[in-house]
């Protein structure tokens, strides 16, 4: 008894507390408002959705699911099991683009699968394998097969193996599920660059649902491939004002960045 | 013929009229097959059918199915595996099976033959066999001769009776040999080989040397010879699913055991359900690493199992399984961890086999760059089972702080939109995709794109290429299709692909 206060900490937790459920930390999406509010990150080994607001921002939730699992992932593989329609509808996964937003897509496993019973063996499958980081589902439009039971399922899977498991939804409305948190993401109008230009990725979140019971809320956020974490934006002033058609133009030809 | 028969439900029986299988050769429809108490009437193949049918009116004709014959021929070829694994098909409606070494098992030469026989008569065909050293002599016998067992170095004397015409070489030359009073093989092979070559062509005397056994060569296999193969028949056909998993797994220790004791480990599996009927399934399984785990391949069989469409039906029972080994490398013992578990790469690499077994090769697939500055082209898919290339090319560098210069989702082929530009060489105001307008707040570009002229046609267009935000914040990569004045008079846009 007394040698196990000997030991190096982390294996005296492994001997100490052999098999606690949900024990699993939490980790932190790097934007400090949002982590504060969520109580110092979103849960590891554990399920958590993402709705695209409508369905044209199906990419949009996408890459804020990514955003997420890299955060959850750490170092580790991330199975991304699309539904054949996705890609179809919003484009296929583009490499460049991935690498682009901080994430080695050497380290990607894709599954296509016909239907949503097909992402849901992938993404049991992968949530069952502890060496995997993350693991993302993207099935389309209302699917039957994805009801409480299985969301079910893949929280006890997740659970036990620690993955998180993201599932991303387009063209679906948020029904009840086992999800611990469950968000709504639409575009936000980005940070501009110098001239202009179209800064990084910017999301407006609400968060619908959270385990801890907190309310619905919205925050502005901004991923930062550069550092992999998002960052806190101001919300924005009411709604967007339209800027007139050609209005960057207007000012002459210094305002766009030139680029080739 | 026999498949006819089988096909239509008719057995020949003596009241039953001729039968003849016909093909249309040049303008006239010829005979090309004939049964019994056709070819005891006098007509033989080649036969016209009008002429055929003035002296026999009352023939049964068909026309004659090559396909299905093929198809008949590989299934019996498949069916033939389970003899030796060396099986070729030998045209036009011959099988050669090598069975150097593999003979005993079935009880010597003479005893093989028999099964040959009688299974091919079970299955409702009549066959002819032969067992010499060389294919050309088995051949030869069994198309021409007695067929039979010919012993080590009797070949010359097993095909002395035969007609030369069991050369089978070009007409020509069997007449011309006729003329000259070759009317068997005794005499031919005494004959000074220079003259015949002269004559006949290098081809012929080959022939002969291989068919009297003087020169050898093996034949072909239809299928990749497995590294190792273990097998179980059955004298009782099994069905239930359970007994068929209990064998496969037996199988899979059996053939893990020799693998262990070669220091190898197995790359794919393929087992072969042999049905009693004739008809063989494979179910092949590939992992990604070099493996020994039974537990492993066995779980990918049942995630095989699982996905397939039709489940493997047994119909009257499987008579023997075998699981081959198609590939197998070196594999050193490897040591888990202080817990017990597999170090972290291989259980991914297990992941994927399994994901791979169940989806197919092409639905798990990994990404690689690819060096080209041609959007289209920078990356490929491969499938996640393959190893990644050792030299992998860079994805595309950009500046640090650059926010994303590609988007997240690519659309192939690109969608054309409906662009309204306010300068020519400039970012769209505004664009109408998917029916839906969006007006465009604010834009980077062009990015100039030049298409690679030693890979495209020399027409390709080169391409603007802008990075937009709408009002409502959605980020789009957008491109022009060709330069002002230039290139075209009328540039189309494309909208190439969606950023997060």
């Amino acid at each position: 008894m007394h040698l196990a206060t000997h030991l190096p900490p982390r294996l005296r937790q492994t001997l100490l507390s052999p098999e606690q459920p949900n024990a699993h930390a939490l980790f932190t999406t790097g934007a400090d408002q949002l982590d504060d509010l969520l109580g110092g990150g979103l849960a590891r080994g554990a399920l958590h959705e993402v709705y695209a607001e409508t369905a044209p921002d199906c990419a949009t939730a996408a890459g804020f699911t990514l955003a997420l699992a890299l955060r959850a992932a750490g170092d580790r593989a991330i199975v991304w099991a699309r539904q054949d329609y996705a890609g179809i509808e919003a484009g296929g996964l583009y490499g460049p683009g991935l690498a682009a937003l901080g994430f080695d897509p050497a380290r990607l496993i894709l599954v296509e699968a016909r239907d949503v019973l097909g992402i849901l063996r992938a993404g049991a499958e992968a949530a069952r394998c502890p060496a995997v980081g993350a693991v993302l589902m993207e099935p389309w439009g209302e699917a039957r097969p994805l009801d409480l039971t299985a969301s079910r399922r893949l929280t006890l899977a997740a659970d036990q193996s620690g993955v998180t498991v993201f599932l991303t939804r387009a063209a679906a409305t948020p029904r009840p599920s086992a999800a611990a948190s469950r968000w709504s993401v639409r575009p936000r109008p980005s940070r501009l660059m110098e001239a202009d230009a179209p800064g990084w990725p910017a999301f407006a979140l609400t968060l619908l649902r959270h385990r801890a019971g907190l309310s619905r809320q919205t925050f502005d956020v901004e991923w930062d491939g550069e550092q992999r974490a998002f960052a806190d934006l101001a919300p924005l002033p009411g709604p967007v004002a339209a800027v007139p058609p050609g209005g960057t133009l207007v000012e002459g030809q210094g305002a766009l960045r030139r680029a080739g | 013929m026999e498949r006819w028969s089988k096909v239509k439900g008719r057995c020949g029986g003596p009241a039953d009229p001729p039968l003849v299988l016909t093909e249309k050769v040049g303008n006239a429809v010829r005979l090309v097959a004939l049964d019994r108490r056709a070819l005891a009437l006098g007509l033989v193949a080649g036969l016209t059918l009008a002429d055929a049918r003035a002296r026999t009116p009352e023939l049964t004709v068909d026309d004659l199915d090559p396909h299905a014959d093929a198809r008949l021929m590989e299934r019996l070829a498949d069916d033939a595996d389970r003899w030796s694994p060396m099986v070729a098909l030998d045209p036009p409606h011959g099988l050669m099976l090598d069975i150097t070494g593999g003979a005993h098992l079935f009880g010597g030469e003479a005893a093989l033959r028999g099964h040959v026989i009688q299974r091919m008569r079970c299955l409702g065909l009549s066959a002819r066999a032969a067992v010499a050293g060389t294919p050309e002599c088995a051949r030869a016998l069994a198309r021409f001769g007695r067929a039979g067992v010919v012993p080590p170095g009797g070949e010359r004397a097993a095909v002395a009776a035969l007609p030369v015409a069991a050369q089978e070489a070009p007409p020509e030359a069997t007449i011309a040999l006729t003329r000259a009073g070759q009317k068997t093989l005794r005499q031919l092979p005494d004959r000074p080989t220079l003259p015949l070559s002269a004559r006949f062509g290098q081809a012929l005397s080959e022939r002969l040397r291989r068919m009297l056994g003087q020169a050898d060569i093996r034949i072909r296999p239809r299928r990749p010879l497995p590294a190792i193969a273990v097998e179980r028949g059955f004298a009782e056909p099994i069905g239930r699913t359970e007994d068929i998993e209990a064998v496969v797994r037996d199988l899979t220790l059996d053939a893990i055991e020799t693998l262990q004791g070669r220091g190898e480990g197995g790359r794919a599996f393929e087992t072969a359900f042999f049905r009693t009927d004739g008809e063989v399934f494979r179910l092949a399984v590939e992992t990604g690493r070099p493996s020994r785990d039974a537990a492993a391949v066995m779980r990918l069989y049942r995630e095989k199992l699982d996905a397939l469409a039709d489940p493997l039906d047994p119909g009257f029972g499987f008579d023997l399984i075998r699981l081959s080994v198609m590939a197998a490398e070196p594999l050193a013992p490897a040591q888990a961890d202080f817990e017990g578990r597999a170090p972290l790469a291989d259980q991914v690499g297990d992941l994927v086999d399994r994901l791979t077994a169940r989806f197919g090769r092409e639905r798990v697939k990994a990404l690689t760059p690819v060096d080209t500055h041609n959007p289209d082209r920078a990356q490929r898919h491969r499938p996640a089972a393959e190893a990644s290339p050792s030299w992998p090319a860079p994805w595309l560098e950009r500046l640090p702080d650059d926010p994303p210069g590609r988007p997240l989702q690519l659309f192939d082929p690109p969608q054309p939109i409906e662009a309204l530009a306010e300068v020519p060489d400039g970012p769209p105001a505004r664009f109408r995709w998917r029916r839906v307008q969006h007006a465009v707040a604010f834009a980077e570009g062009p990015e100039r794109i030049a298409p690679e002229w030693w890979l495209t046609p020399a027409n390709a267009l080169t391409r603007d290429y802008f990075r937009l935000e709408d009002s409502e914040g959605r980020r789009f990569w957008v491109f022009r299709e060709g330069l002002y004045e230039r290139e075209t008079e009328a540039p189309r846009w494309f909208l190439h692909g969606v950023f997060a």
